[in-house]
């Protein structure tokens, strides 16, 4: 039984690091637009010649 | 005089030297457009963000201060084919994103707790049966009681202010028996394992929780949903007006940035926007909107004039008294809050039974405990049972039985272009058996439309066109439209009060009053529809009249046709001469129609239908329609031209189509058979559980799970309605 002081402290970590993640999710905006996001997966990749590639990747960071 | 555009009124400053926009855009619907969209906005130098948000239709802008002017993005998006407009969040909206925010928060602790309680429940419950040493579940429950007494007082905390508010107001609400039975159960589970007892209840109290919040949630996300799409409505349909900023210079402003004591001008053609006086010009303005007299007022120095008035033939200059409270957004969003504030008949016995139920749910609580304490069991088993009638009886079903029903029809009906303006017309609505139209406006366009269209040889039409786009009379500009005319003819010169003229490769092109281009004698041989305008076009000595009107909205035989495969009883009354209505109910297939009838014939009418016990459904323009509309049992008025404020109707619809009056009422019924249902579904489950959890036989965990059923079972009948609407289209 003495495994219990290994996994108690374990099981609670990840799920702490589940909830962490989540309210991270959250504050960043994740949830803002669940639609648009769904379209984004499939979107082809911006030409590469294009200058706006780091806007556009700074914006899906930030907003 | 020079015009600019003045979007201040909208931009922010976003820290760092950047400015930042929102914008309402129309027409984004899938990745492609949004790819475009951020595409081409980026490609302008210096935006540092272009981002689209598909759900509600914006697009976030910010660029390096001082080096863009706003108005660009909005041609270029215009070049791109959406038509933007710049988006001021109301407070109103941003306390909903908030509120919903701070919801999701509290779930996703409440879910985690929920989760690790749990996983160290089940240890227990199965330990108990079998070889668990004492001092492993004194472990295991002094670890739930770390996670959940945190997460309980944090994810509560909707509950407990709620509950808190009722209290000092010294009244009870649903949340008031939700928070005692949380407090008490999570209290004695405390108590109980300091005492080494086998039982703990973290998990129930954590649980429901969890299941309230979900309930809540989506109750919250729904009215932010339909609060965003509102508000992008407000700002496609934001009315701007021409502001003189000097003596000789106009900025076009959006009418919210307008003050009384300001001057704006006012062009033929053009709605007014404000209330105020006249200060210079003379012209004829039509007052219809508010006073439903269509004979033209004549304006000089001194007139008052109303938000809603056209402008017909000179221009205006215009000293504001009234400016903001009386615009669409104000308007929309005051019906908005209507709707979602609305106490229909149903949800007000909702309301008034859990009002009254919780004191019966403390008093039956507190009477099990005593009756078990009496009947011989000791107080703790007595608490424990009390606590579960206490969870069980939460009338959370109850409560969510008929709002969430009217949120998500309310929402349902939205989409469809359908505002409530009233709180009980769900359910008058979906009583409706008999539908009277009023014509002018209603079933047919408030705009007018060229009907002999396809009599003219396109070129002639084509180059009519043109020629109208150079002046602003109201006829002229739907002549212009229907011919799809873009650019207008160089050197055209506008005679007020009779027409246009241009002279292109030596023939000299006229249009406007038949005298004026010398086709009188056209008119006088021609039989003509006795309601159109007639307007003429003469190139060089050819001649031709065009023939204006406003016509049928496009499906209003197939709204006709729908209504009657409903059993839904159809009959015009229109205040309009026998021709025309006649012409009209011809075309749309209704028996029953009449012509000439005045305001009190029509609301003689109304009730004669009713003494033969039918439900009246009256559809009118709202303005001279009025005291019908509030004879009828249940009302709806087109708003696509008339001003929001005049809207006495129980219903609103917005747009060309007549279709939402169909889908209104399709959403409708559904929505009472499910409120019915609702409401069925949670009495039935409280007549069931609570003598059970009175006899002792449940444990505050199985109540915690039985009640977070029922609710969420109520929950997702109440969804179906969404489904309704989407049948019609």
């Amino acid at each position: 039984m003495e495994i219990l002081v290994i996994l108690v402290p374990l099981a609670l970590a990840l799920g702490g690091a589940g909830l962490i993640a989540f309210l991270w999710s959250l504050r960043s905006g994740q949830y803002d637009d669940l639609d648009g996001a769904a379209w984004r997966a499939i979107a082809d990749d911006e030409p590469p010649q294009q200058q706006q590639a780091p806007t556009s990747a700074s914006a899906s960071s930030q907003s | 005089m020079q015009v600019t555009r003045d979007f201040s009124h909208y931009v922010r400053t976003a820290g760092e030297g950047l400015q930042h926009i929102d914008l309402a855009v129309e027409g984004v619907h899938c990745a492609g457009c949004m790819a475009k969209i951020e595409r081409g906005l980026s490609a302008i130098p210096d935006v540092t963000l272009a981002r689209v948000n598909l759900t509600d239709r914006r697009v976030a802008l910010e660029w390096k201060a001082g080096t863009l002017d706003p108005g660009r993005f909005i041609d270029r998006l215009e070049e791109l084919g959406y038509k933007a407009y710049p988006f001021e969040t109301e407070s109103a909206e941003a306390t909903e994103v908030a509120e919903s925010r701070f919801l999701l928060r509290c779930l996703g602790v409440a879910a985690f707790a929920t989760m690790n309680v749990m996983m160290l429940s089940i240890p227990v419950w199965s330990g108990n049966v079998s070889d668990m040493l004492p001092e492993q579940r004194d472990f295991f429950h002094w670890l739930s009681a770390l996670i959940a007494l945190p997460a309980a007082a944090y994810a509560g905390q909707p509950f407990f202010r709620s509950a808190w508010r009722a209290l000092a107001a010294k009244t009870t609400n649903m949340d008031v028996p939700i928070s005692i039975g949380v407090i008490l159960a999570l209290g004695m589970s405390v108590i109980e394992t300091i005492h080494h007892a086998e039982h703990a209840y973290f998990d129930a109290a954590i649980m429901l929780l969890t299941f309230l919040l979900v309930g809540r949630f989506l109750d919250q996300n729904m009215r932010r949903r339909t609060r965003a799409v509102a508000g992008n409505l407000a700002a496609l349909k934001a009315e701007t007006a021409a502001k003189f900023v000097g003596p000789d210079e106009i900025s076009r402003v959006p009418v919210a940035a307008i003050h009384p004591g300001d001057i704006v001008l006012l062009r033929p053609g053009e709605r007014c926007a404000v209330d105020g006086s006249v200060i210079e010009g003379r012209s004829e303005i039509d007052q219809s909107l508010i006073t439903g007299e269509t004979l033209y007022v004549t304006a000089e120095q001194g007139t008052p004039v109303y938000a809603g008035s056209m402008n017909i033939s000179g221009t205006l200059r215009v000293r504001v008294s009234a400016a903001s409270e009386a615009t669409l957004l104000a308007e929309i969003t005051r019906l908005l809050d209507n709707a979602l504030q609305a106490r229909s008949r149903y949800m007000r016995l909702a309301d008034r039974a859990s009002r009254l139920y919780a004191p019966v749910v403390h008093a039956t609580a507190l009477l099990t405990i005593l009756g078990w304490v009496i009947a011989g069991a000791s107080w703790h088993d007595a608490i424990v049972t009390g606590v579960a009638v206490l969870i069980i009886t939460c009338p959370c079903a109850l409560g969510l039985a008929i709002p969430t029903v009217q949120t998500v029809a309310s929402g349902a009906m939205f989409k469809s272009g359908v505002l409530l303006n009233a709180g009980d017309a769900i359910e008058r609505l979906a009583e409706a058996d008999h539908v009277i139209f009023d014509k002018t406006g209603t079933l047919t366009l408030p705009d007018l439309e060229v009907m002999n269209a396809a009599d003219i040889p396109s070129d002639i039409f084509a180059l009519a066109g043109r020629l109208a786009l150079s002046s602003h009379h109201p006829v002229a500009a739907a002549v212009a439209q229907a011919a799809g005319a873009k650019s207008p003819i160089v050197g055209a010169v506008e005679e007020s009060g009779q027409g246009v003229r241009a002279t292109v490769d030596g023939v000299e092109l006229r249009l406007g009053r038949p005298p004026f281009c010398g086709a009188e004698t056209l008119v006088g041989g021609a039989t003509l529809d006795p309601e159109a305008s007639i307007v003429a076009f003469s190139k060089g000595n050819e001649k031709f009249i065009l023939s204006v009107r406003q016509g049928l909205r496009p499906d209003a035989q197939a709204v006709i046709t729908a209504l009657k495969a409903r059993n839904i009883g159809v009959e015009i009354l229109s205040g309009d001469r026998e021709p025309a209505v006649k012409a009209a109910a011809h075309a749309l297939g209704i028996p029953e129609w009449r012509a000439g009838v005045t305001p009190a014939d029509k609301i003689a009418r109304i009730g004669e239908l009713k003494q033969r016990g039918a439900k009246v459904l009256m559809v009118g323009d709202g303005m001279n329609d009025a005291p019908s509309l509030a004879a009828a049992h249940v009302s709806m008025s087109p708003i696509s031209a008339a001003h929001l404020s005049q809207a006495t109707a129980d219903l609103v619809f917005l747009g060309r189509p007549l279709a939402p009056v169909v889908a209104a009422i399709d959403s409708a019924r559904k929505a009472l058979h499910l409120m019915r249902q609702n409401l069925w579904l949670a009495i039935g489950y409280n007549v069931l559980a609570v003598p059970v959890a009175i006899s002792g036989v449940v444990t505050p965990l199985i109540a915690a799970a039985a009640m977070s059923g029922s609710s969420i079972l109520v929950m997702l009948n109440s969804l179906r309605a969404r489904s309704a609407s989407r049948e019609i289209a």
